[in-house]
């Protein structure tokens, strides 16, 4: 029962060979199990299995969802009433929001069933999940190395069957970074597709919410009651609501699968290139036409990256000063000293090193050389993409270089921790959708990550490419070896 | 003082007339109890983000349309970053490149008085350091009510002119419904850069004045900062640019922070918000709706005949320009309501501290006061004791005309009988006059109008006493 995707739960609540609660139970029992990986900083057992009992007589009464009774988990990254939101800091350990999030109101109505609160990196900042206050989240393949970041928690949950599915955010790539390494499927919508209300805010112009789950299938039925205009957010787009599913049944045939040579560079690792070879050779095998595409400002995207979102987050996170809620230091001499201890007790080190960074390049005289010249950039990559897209359905590519790298290897290094972004930027820098999903394993035994691309609100398009190749592949259906079920 | 010429321009933060704030549904009434209208958005709860409130924004536009400023098309909000413990998120939504309103101009008497920039922005929330013993309250009612912030050029001249430039910018932001001007409650709160040079020098080094909540803090404030500037030249020093915060208590202006101690605000443009487009259709709807503004007002009365110093003061505020022309539209001569309006009733409101629109005499009374002078049923001077009595509540005015015995008396007859009975009664006056004393003739007058208590025609009893003297 803890192999099924989302859709084979939904056909079996539907069927009722199983109840809510029956399923909410097992579910908790994987999670207590699993708690080494931890995976989670919020367990809500009572408040789950209430959930699940709703869910079932919400089904005798017949009127139930396709999510209704689906046990799922939050990043702790989404405002939950009444369940404690952390956003993985000690600033927050102890914040209840008084409000839902409206992606939490969503699948509140759609009943579905939210176990818990999934770990992170502080208020998503890093790519590996060691930057938890509440401690790093080990790989389901390989519990030595990391899976992945700052959606690290619920990327490791869904690949240890400790739930089918469960949502990220993704700002650099922090949807879909951490599903290549754990080996599951992430989306990064379109940016203004999800709203970003009640989601702890890292950097407000990238901050996009997504699904992970274990097939494309599951992430298009997520999509489904995730994605929605919403009046509380000024970027969310206004646009009449798609059924993510209905495209899911597609032929590759005629497809233009753009090929950036950028994506396929030196820095690549040897096995990631092979899988990812492979599966653009499918594509190819399909009667796609592969189409060679120019994204020349990649190598300076993750520059512009790390200067446009820590000027926003020193400016987010200014809200956390002690006055109102959060952590405040016990004893201070007077209101700056309040200031400076809270926010460096609250804080961990790479929050604050952003904050820092963010602050330096928005100060005046430095402003023109840095954040002006890094939305310059932004602009520059966006137009890159819109010249391929003007030749291409879909761009096609590694999600990251690597493939999940050993807890602390590269805690001393933040720019090469940085680099590893390096193909999950841009897409976001211009507001694109982007997903990845599981293309085989390198010769560690670990996962690669396919990343695909598109042109904004071709989400139903790169589902229905990802179906169509999970359709001849299993690679998502892998159980991972340091968690058998 | 002499030789030197003062040098102001003044930034007022306008409080907009909306129900609710800027970027919340929260409301924005005055006078709440602490923190009772402050909503997640405005506490700066994590995750919460600022919708633009649209009403806020045509305040701008009447604003903007008003003064012949240019509406931007598309301008943006910008963070302005500072920690303080009642701006709850760190930083201030506010407008800095790209204002909505930029230039614009304001006529005060003859003087043309160009403006700067009109931006939104939202306000902060209150400290309260007093009832805490040891520590500071946070009131956040108030955070997130919207702003305009409207900035003139240097161009006005001395405190007098200073505050000339603030009451006619006062007048005008209530005459186009924008903001309720109540400056008690910090609805209209001016700073003024004040600076002073030789006639003809270019500008000097500027100080921004602080805590200007009446017109005559601001005069008394501008005239003490610019001797103290003057005091310091004089005497060889240099000017520092900084703020200062004005004591009326004292009547001084005191350092708040230097030039050095300023903060590097870090704007950039606010992610959380897109960029304000202004529609051709909004613009034009904003349009139509604004009301003939005063200085257009005051030019068709001066056109319609209304004598020129009454036409301006009749566009003071617009309830009294309604009133106004509510007592035309009931009949009244122009010229002699106008004089009425701004005179008389004018005065009665002021002493009793009311406003045109809460006048307790109507248009109505006042236009058939008019007409009862006009015809000659009462004298002028009748009627002024008619429209007390109808301030006071005493009645309508040909009510008490009639119940007191107002009526004037115009019958020849009767009148040449009372000045018989005072020529006899008075004949060393009579003499004197026959002297060449004018005076002599006021008093007879006076007798003849106290003998009927004010009641006969001025005119006719001049014509008769004149024809009986000449004899």
């Amino acid at each position: 029962m803890l192999d099924l995707s989302v859709t084979e739960l939904s056909a079996a609540l539907a069927a009722k060979k199983v109840s809510s609660a029956e399923l909410a139970r097992a579910c908790l029992g994987r999670i207590g199990k699993l708690k080494d990986l931890n995976a989670f900083i919020t367990v809500d057992d009572a408040g789950a299995l209430e959930r699940a009992r709703r869910a079932d007589e919400l089904r005798a009464q017949g009127k139930a969802g396709p999510l209704t009774g689906i046990p799922f988990a939050y990043k702790d990254i989404y405002c939950t009433k009444g369940l404690r939101t952390t956003c993985g800091s000690r600033m927050l350990e102890n914040f209840v929001s008084p409000y839902d999030a409206h992606v939490v109101e969503q699948f509140t109505a759609a009943g579905a069933v939210a176990l818990g609160k999934c770990n992170m990196d502080e208020f998503a900042m890093g790519s590996s999940n060691e930057n938890s206050y509440f401690g790093p989240v080990r790989n389901p393949w390989d519990r030595q190395r990391v899976p992945g970041g700052s959606s690290g928690g619920s990327a490791a949950a869904v690949a240890a069957r400790m739930v089918p599915a469960a949502t990220g955010t993704d700002t650099g790539g922090s949807v879909r970074q951490p599903a290549a390494f754990s080996g599951v499927c992430g989306l990064r919508p379109t940016y203004g597709l999800v709203s970003r209300y009640g989601l702890i805010a890292f950097a407000s112009s990238l901050d996009q919410a997504g699904p992970i789950a274990r097939s494309a299938a599951d992430l298009a039925l997520l999509m489904n009651v995730m994605a929605g205009h919403d009046a509380r957010d000024s970027t969310s787009v206004e646009r009449p609501k798609e059924d993510y599913t209905k495209a899911l049944s597609l032929s590759l045939k005629g497809k233009r699968v753009g090929i950036p040579k950028e994506y396929f560079g030196d820095g690549l690792e040897p096995g990631v290139r092979k899988a990812v070879d492979a599966a653009v050779a499918w594509f190819k095998s399909q009667g796609a036409q592969l189409v060679e595409v120019e994204l020349p400002h990649t190598a300076v995207a993750v520059a512009a990256y790390y200067v446009i979102a820590p000027a926003e987050a020193s400016s987010n996170l200014s809200r956390y000063d002690g006055v109102r809620y959060g952590h405040r230091a016990k004893e201070y001499s007077d209101l700056v000293d309040m200031y400076c201890r809270t926010r460096a007790e609250g804080f961990g080190a790479e929050v604050k090193g952003r904050i820092l960074v963010g602050t330096y390049v928005l100060s005046h005289g430095y402003y023109d050389a840095y954040y002006l010249q890094a939305q310059k950039i932004r602009r520059l990559i966006a137009r890159d993409f819109e010249k391929a897209f003007s030749q291409v359905d879909f761009i096609c590519g590694p999600t990251a270089p690597t493939t999940a790298f050993a807890l602390g290897a590269k805690t001393e290094d933040p720019v090469q921790m940085y680099l590893g972004d390096v193909f999950t930027i841009p897409a976001p820098l211009a507001g694109l959708p982007a997903l990845s999903i599981p293309c085989g394993f390198d010769e560690n035994k670990l996962p690669v990550g396919l990343q695909l691309m598109g042109k904004h609100f071709s989400e139903s398009l790169l589902l229905g490419v990802a179906h169509a190749y999970q359709q001849a592949t299993d690679w998502h259906q892998r159980v991972p070896t340091g968690t058998p079920l | 003082m002499k030789g030197w010429e003062i040098v102001v321009g003044i930034e007022t933060h306008t409080q907009l007339l909306t129900k609710s704030k800027i970027f919340s549904g929260a409301s924005t009434d005055f006078g709440a109890p602490p923190n009772t209208q402050a909503s997640a958005v405005d506490l700066a709860l994590p995750g919460t983000l600022p919708v633009l409130n649209r009403a806020a924004v045509e305040c701008a536009i009447r604003f903007g349309l008003a003064v012949k400023g240019t509406i931007n098309r598309r301008s943006i909000f910008a963070r302005k970053n500072y920690f303080y413990p009642d701006l709850p998120k760190g930083y201030q939504i506010s407008q800095y490149e790209t204002p909505i309103v930029q230039g614009g101009e304001l006529r005060i008497g003859e003087k043309i008085v160009r403006l700067t920039r009109a931006h939104l922005e939202e306000d902060a929330g209150k400290s309260l350091h007093e009832a805490f013993r040891g520590m500071s309250g946070i009131d956040l009612n108030r955070a997130g009510t919207p702003l305009l912030e409207i900035v003139s050029e240097p161009e006005l001249r001395g405190a007098q002119e200073a505050v000339a430039y603030a009451r006619a910018l006062h007048a005008l932001v209530m005459w186009i419904g924008i903001c309720d001007g109540n400056m008690q409650e910090g609805s209209f709160r001016c700073d003024a850069n004040v600076s002073v040079r030789r006639p003809g020098e270019k500008l000097g080094t500027r100080c921004e004045i602080k805590n200007l909540n009446s017109f005559r803090f601001m005069e008394q404030a501008i005239e003490f900062e610019a001797a103290r500037q003057v005091e310091i030249l004089e005497g060889g020093g240099r000017i520092e640019q900084e703020t200062r915060l004005y004591d009326p208590d004292r009547n001084e202006t005191r350092s708040m922070r230097s030039k050095e101690d300023a903060q590097d605000y870090r704007y950039f443009p606010d992610p959380d918000l897109l960029p304000l487009t202004v529609g051709e259709e909004l613009l034009h709807q904003i349009r139509r709706s604004m009301p003939e503004l005063p200085e257009a007002k005051r030019q068709r009365y001066v056109e319609q005949g209304v004598p020129v110093s009454a036409a301006a003061l009749l566009v003071a505020s617009r309830d009294r320009a309604e009133f106004f022309e509510r007592a035309v539209a009931s009949g009244a001569a122009r010229d002699a309501v106008a004089n009425l309006v701004v005179g008389d009733l004018a005065g009665m409101l002021n002493e009793a501290e009311t406003t045109f629109s809460r006048s307790p005499v109507t248009p109505d009374d006042v236009a058939a006061l008019q007409k009862r002078v006009a015809d000659g049923t009462i004298s002028g001077k009748i009627a002024k004791d008619v429209l007390r009595a109808v301030f006071n509540g005493d009645g309508r005015v040909d009510q008490l005309i009639e119940s007191r015995g107002l009526k004037q008396i115009s019958d020849a007859g009767a009148i040449e009988k009372l000045v018989d009975e005072v020529l006899a009664k008075n004949a060393k006056q009579v003499e004197d006059y026959r002297a060449g004393k004018e005076k002599a003739f006021n008093s007879l007058v006076g007798q003849v109008m106290k003998a009927t208590q004010g009641k006969a025609n001025p005119a006719q009893v001049n014509e008769i006493l004149r024809k009986k003297l000449s004899r």
